[in-house]
């Protein structure tokens, strides 16, 4: 059995409200990605739709997306995992190729949040979580991402400074991205000042602006095999490692307060399987939904010890010209997060990177890139690593 | 023919409840008498919070309960100043977690206690509270 292969990516701009309907919104990243591979709507075999079903009024969205994308009668379905969703359909499509049922799977991810309020939003995130024992209680995504933050600023001595950095840094890459949704550089003044919007306290330690932003958006990636990889692409992208894994879903059942073990997990499987380590990686896309999520990342992901990840960020090791640049596309703090696109939209970032396609932030030449994509507070994640090579 | 009567008692737990039929029911009713229980698995000896019908690791069914006694440190916490539909009178209010050692407990800080009075590895007692409605949950309280 081959290698697997990326040949097209496709990403429509995010924003706060699409002015049209899912169907619309996903024909945008398909067209991008099918343009992108060359290919016609005739040459895939199979879709895989990501959405996390409870912002949807459409059920069962897999069949409407690929009448309208003219994908019929080729076999679809839907999967589901949260805020990771994206990854864990590339996941679905790449066992459908490596185990030679289909040559040519897209992967359609989508989320169009801005139908429903944004105390409805939190609270459906917030049921992202165990609904029986937490949800009574009142929970939220923010809540359960600054429960992390209040543990790594005890356990490590974490400040909201090295969060603020972390801001900071996707603003400076945001603006940059013509995709993103917030497109403004920050500096510490936005965070410092008084009566500031995104100093204010969100559910504490964290502020409003340690939060990513709900946003509206579609992702396209489309797989191929070796053969078809290679006929059909002039750069095309390889699967080299996939990483999964989950976590207690209620908070009760996790041991630590400052490090995801469904990261650090899926990370060590992700390197085994591609036969690499943290140190070999060229540039990454980690799921800053929240700011401390990055810095526990850097951690979770080896590309800092254990507690070293506010180092990582004050001495601008994750910019561009860094060791390891992290999010050097704006991030989902920047991009916005709509999501079951995100995952997609990361991996779009790192083909573009490692085929030298990023414009104003390509990276220097790199060979081996890695995405990270969270769903839920670290209930589940998917890490992936791409090469040129 | 007369109605099966549904044990839908989860229905009375916290502000909001998404539960209504659970095979744990009877923590609703240990929780109306001021008890807070988990379960323990007469096989394994392995103590759960939440309590659950089931043992995952031997999947045995033969639960007994017991009452949560004494303090658990407290791990972590977060006061929210935005919240969930269902949720936003009752702002701000504090999530957080105990560890009592053999399991820990998430629920939330009883609400008279400030942020500033909360650090973490701090002792605490979970104590039954009552809310509106019928309705009963558990707070966090200082020893
Ligand atoms: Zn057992």
């Amino acid at each position: 059995m081959g290698k697997v292969g990326i040949i097209g990516v496709g990403q429509s701009r995010f924003v706060r409200a699409y002015p049209g309907s899912i169907r619309e919104m996903v024909f945008e990243s398909f067209k991008e990605a099918i343009g992108d591979a060359k290919i016609a709507g005739k040459d895939i075999d199979a879709t895989v739709v990501c959405s996390a079903p409870e912002y949807d009024r459409q059920r069962s969205p897999a069949g409407v997306l690929v009448e309208y994308l003219g994908l019929n009668p080729q076999p679809t379905f839907n999967v589901e995992t949260l805020c990771s969703s994206g990854t864990t359909g590339i996941r679905a499509a790449y066992s459908l190729v490596k185990s030679g049922l289909h040559d040519i799977v897209a992967v359609l991810g989508f989320q169009k949040t801005s139908e429903i309020t944004a105390a409805d939003s939190q609270e459906r995130m917030g049921r992202g979580a165990d609904i029986q024992w937490e949800s009574p209680f009142g929970t939220t995504m923010p809540a359960y991402f600054a429960m992390f933050a209040r543990g790594h600023m005890e356990k490590y001595g974490t400040t909201m400074e090295d969060m603020t950095r972390v801001r900071i840094k996707a603003s400076t890459y945001g603006v940059l991205n013509e995709k993103a949704m917030i497109r403004k550089v920050l500096t510490i003044n936005d965070f410092n000042a008084p009566a500031s919007r995104l100093g204010a306290i969100h559910s504490s330690p964290l502020r409003v602006g340690d939060c990513c932003k709900n946003a509206d958006g579609s992702s396209c990636i489309i797989l191929a095999n070796e053969e078809k990889s290679k006929a059909m692409s002039e750069k095309p992208v390889w699967i080299l490692g996939l990483g999964s894994a989950s976590a207690s879903v209620n908070m009760a059942g996790r041991e630590t307060f400052y490090s995801f073990h469904s990261a650090k997990e899926a990370a060590k499987k992700a390197y085994k399987m591609a036969g690499v380590q943290p140190g070999d990686i060229d540039v990454a896309e980690v799921h800053d939904g929240f700011t401390i999520a990055e810095i526990m990342a850097y951690e979770d992901l080896g590309f800092a010890r254990p507690g070293d990840g506010p180092g990582l960020i004050a001495s601008k090791e994750t910019y561009k010209e860094g060791k390891i640049p992290v999010n050097v596309d704006g991030g989902i703090l920047s991009k916005g997060h709509p999501i079951a696109a995100t995952g997609g939209s990361q991996v779009r970032a790192i083909v573009l990177q490692l085929r030298g396609e990023s414009g104003d932030f390509q990276v220097k030449d790199p060979a081996l890139g890695l995405v990270h994509n969270v769903g839920g507070a670290g209930l589940y994640t998917n890490v992936i690593i791409l090469g040129r090579e | 023919m007369a109605t099966l009567a549904v044990d839908n008692r989860f229905n009375e737990f916290g502000t909001m409840s998404f539960t209504s039929v659970t095979r744990v029911n009877d923590f609703i009713g240990y929780l109306q008498q001021g008890r807070i229980m988990g379960s323990r698995c007469k096989k394994c000896g392995i103590s759960f919070f939440p309590p659950r019908a089931d043992c995952c690791h031997s999947l045995d069914s033969d639960m007994e309960w017991f009452e949560v006694k004494g303090t658990g440190k407290l791990l972590s916490f977060s006061t929210l100043r935005f919240g969930p539909t269902g949720f936003t009178q009752g702002l701000p209010y504090t999530i957080a977690v105990l560890d009592y050692g053999d399991y820990k407990i998430f629920g939330r800080i009883e609400s008279s206690i400030s942020e500033a009075e909360l650090h973490i590895g701090m002792e605490m007692k979970t104590c039954p509270h009552r809310l509106t409605g019928g309705h009963v949950d558990y707070v966090f309280q200082k020893t």
